[in-house]
């Protein structure tokens, strides 16, 4: 992943993969060891993020250090497990590790030695980190570290990642890995059963033996293996029962070894453990007082994403605005500027304005994570989420998506039951993001009286929460009926741990906002940017009646009377009508009219198709506004104006803005989701579902709001 | 009548007998659930599922459908 010039630079780069259970710090260490030189790139063809980044190790050695994705063992049960196991399986994988650093905290040691003695059977040269020791003292814990190196055949290296205790040293025990043996810590196939071991043994002597026997209890493929050994692994797979009872005997074995191995070198002192976590775990679990918690926290994630996030977004508004009046005044006219003023810009505008919300949102979601809340919620939501066909790790993609489904989409993927996950996916559009915003509160200014009700409540404001429940309630009822018609199969466990709770780390939180903005940046924003500018192309060019425009409007005999910038308004109008969009929008009118539109809605409407919040400024251009003033206040105007030819009446009266309300709430206008869901589903299959589904729902319930109110 | 993880009351301490192997995936024998272990009941959640148990030293939240899988004797 890291390019070529900085690898070249220098040729001794040693591989350092990190690998360890989940909590147990190892971001913290990656962090400390790489800083800000990192990179989060994808693996290939999967999504699961890579994580890597450089780490000096002396003046002419480095390290390159692969952050893995957290695991309890190599046998994997989701995506990101499987990236483990094939790290560390393939010897032609880029990252393929000259030496593991495992990871493990000093409270759970006994858990987390289970994956460092499977790791040590593959033969690898390992090194054990025993983190968070700082906190070794306040929990009576006392680690004879001779003796553990000594049983489990390994350099030890004691660390308080967040307290910087360690890294040199670790640093430097890296750089000496080639002194560190690689043998097994125990015979453990011996004990299981000899005989079939030797079987597996002889018929793949290249290998260390364990890695063979990974290789037959996956149900992957592995295409670094060539046709015979696929064979030969496909000929041991087909005992299945005997492999699975294996499995669990090898588990069984390991732990017995663990605790042989602790009962010398690791005592705990009981009566120095303090019970801080049963004490908030009561409070924060119970089944009141939790849930009244959860329901404050949301409600200031909320208050963060909605109103502190407008400040830095009206100046990023603005800010492209300006520049792009800017760019018109410096360049010389002409298409080039126009591709760079009108389309170019505004389309990184539309990506950049989505930025401080995000950042927010993933702010408060990394310190409820990284405090160990989150599994918490999960505990408490579970069952009711079930209800709807999810699961309580559903709660955390539902609440991101209130800023936008693409990073959702991307948190379910803990959700270890595909159909629950599918589930999740599949409704998780309905929750109303942000990109709805604009449109609603236009449209809300439009139809609805700014009056209070009962005293204290705005009816405006009102209307927009219902429109909140609305995304909610249509994403839970919809989960239901997937949920009881999907045929997907989807047993699997459910088990969270629950792990003890910790005061957040903000150089992790920091690393981790900066991570989720740029993976939206560069996922989302390269399709809305690629989209705008297509559309900007569609807008600005047209047949010959296009062409011609400005001739045919200034010959035309009512415009003589005209000033030259209600002219040019006129020009822009007449050529939107007769560009490539225009003509689009003509034709589909027939289609659009039962939920009251015209043909300049239509156009609106093909626009936002590819993102929603592309509604009001298309409409701006074709109600000749000056959109670079981007004053809702003149468009609304304009708007509120407009004369239904038809009927004579407003042309956004009441029953077309329910209906356009209703429209976008709940159709799939989002290229950046649909690609999303296409690569986290590896299917087509879904997102077409998802845009059949979801607009069928949004016609239907426009044309009934439509037909109903007017 | 067997007992399982789901009939434990809060705060009760018990130790695994068997797990019915066919059911359980390994998973969570590899997070510490193994016969001949402690396991205690730490927390329910509303409508008693999951369950928040403490076993081998790891805090885990197990489904109700899973807890009822794994017997125990009571001390």
């Amino acid at each position: 992943m890291l390019s070529n010039s900085e690898l070249m630079s220098d040729d001794k780069v040693v591989k350092v993969a990190l690998i360890g259970n989940p909590n147990t710090g190892k971001t913290s260490l990656f962090n400390q060891l790489t800083g800000l030189k990192q990179k989060v790139g994808n693996y290939p063809g999967i999504t699961v993020e890579k994580k890597q980044g450089l780490c000096k190790l002396n003046n002419t050695i480095k390290a390159e250090v692969t952050d893995l994705p957290g695991t309890y063992s190599i046998n994997p049960t989701s995506l990101d497990e499987t990236l483990v196991l094939d790290t560390l399986l393939n010897e032609k994988n880029d990252s393929y590790p000259d030496v593991v650093v495992v990871v493990v905290e000093i409270e759970n040691i006994k858990r987390n030695l289970l994956l460092f003695t499977q790791i040590k059977d593959l033969k690898i040269p390992t090194i054990l980190v025993i983190n968070m020791i700082d906190q070794m003292k306040r929990k009576g814990i006392d680690i004879d570290v001779k003796k553990l190196e000594e049983s489990l055949n390994t350099k030890i290296v004691l660390a308080s990642a967040r307290k910087k205790i360690g890294i040199d040293e670790l640093k430097s025990v890296i750089l000496d890995y080639k002194k560190l043996d690689a043998i097994p810590i125990s015979n453990i196939t011996d004990r299981i059963d000899k005989e079939y071991f030797t079987k597996l043994k002889n018929a793949f002597p290249e290998f260390p033996l364990y890695k063979s026997w990974l290789l037959i209890t996956q149900n992957n493929e592995f295409d670094f293996l060539n046709n015979q050994q696929k064979e030969l692994v496909l000929k041991f797979r087909e005992d299945l029962g005997c492999i699975k009872r294996y499995q669990h005997k090898e588990t069984i074995l390991r732990y017995q070894i663990i605790n042989n191995v602790l009962k010398d070198s690791f005592k705990v002192d009981k009566s120095k453990a303090s019970d801080l976590r049963g004490i908030l775990d009561r409070i924060l679990t119970h089944k009141i007082f939790g849930y009244v918690i959860f329901a404050l926290i949301l409600l200031f994630i909320f208050q963060g994403i909605f109103d502190w996030a407008t400040y830095p977004m009206d100046l990023i508004d603005g800010a492209f605005a300006s520049l792009s009046s800017w760019i018109k005044t410096v360049l010389p006219p002409g298409t080039f500027t126009n591709l760079i003023a009108e389309g170019i810009i505004p389309g990184i505008g539309g990506v950049v304005i989505f930025i401080p919300q995000i950042a927010i949102l993933f702010t408060f979601i990394s310190i409820l994570e990284e405090t160990g809340y989150m599994s918490r919620v999960v505990f408490l939501m579970d069952k009711i989420m079930r209800k709807f066909g999810m699961s309580g790790k559903s709660v955390i993609p539902l609440i991101s998506g209130t800023a936008c489904a693409i990073p959702a989409i991307m948190a379910s993927r803990n959700i270890g039951n595909w159909k629950e996950r599918l589930v999740t996916i599949l409704v998780i559009p309905f929750t109303t993001c942000s990109a709805r915003l604009p449109v609603y509160a236009i449209l809300i200014a439009l139809i609805i009286p700014d009056k209070q009700v009962l005293g204290i409540l705005n009816l405006q404001g009102l209307t927009m929460m219902a429109l909140y429940l609305l995304g909610f309630t249509a994403a839970l009822l919809s989960a239901v009926l997937l949920n009881s018609t999907l045929k997907v199969k989807g047993k699997s466990l459910f088990v969270i741990e629950m792990p003890n709770y910790k005061i957040p780390s903000i150089k992790n939180i920091f690393y981790e906002v900066v991570e989720k903005t740029k993976a939206f940046i560069f996922g989302a924003g390269k399709i809305i940017l690629a989209i705008s500018i297509v559309l900007w192309f569609l807008a600005s060019n047209g047949p010959s009646k296009f062409k011609n425009a400005e001739e045919f409007v200034t010959s035309k005999q009512e415009n003589k009377e005209l000033t030259e910038s209600a002219l040019q308004k006129k020009v822009a109008s007449y050529k939107l009508e007769h560009s490539y969009i225009g003509y689009m929008g003509k034709s589909i009118e027939p289609a659009i009219k039962p939920m009251g539109y015209d043909w300049k809605i239509g156009i609106a409407l093909i626009s936002s198709f590819a993102a929603r919040e592309v509604f009001v400024g298309a409409l701006a251009t074709i109600y000749n506004v000056d959109s670079d003033s981007e004053n809702v206040g003149t468009i609304k105007q304009r708007m509120a104006a407009e004369i239904n030819p038809d009927t004579g009446k407003k042309r956004f009266d009441f029953p077309t803005g329910v209906s356009l309300l209703l429209f976008y709430a709940f159709a799939m206008q989002c290229v950046g989701t649909l690609a999303i869901v296409k690569r986290e589903t590896n299917s087509w299959k879904w997102p077409i579902f998802q845009l059949v589904g979801m607009g069928l729902l949004a016609y239907i319930s426009a044309i009934i709001a439509f037909n109903i109110f007017s | 009548m067997f007992k399982t993880i789901a009939n434990l009351q809060i705060g009760e301490k018990a130790f695994i007998e068997k797990l019915c192997l066919d059911n359980i995936p390994l998973k969570l024998l590899e997070m510490g659930c193994l016969p001949g272990i402690e396991v205690q009941l730490i927390q329910k959640a509303p409508m008693q599922d999951p369950l928040y148990i403490k076993v081998n030293g790891s805090h885990l939240a197990i489904r109700r459908e899973t807890a009822e899988k794994i017997t125990i004797v009571v001390k």
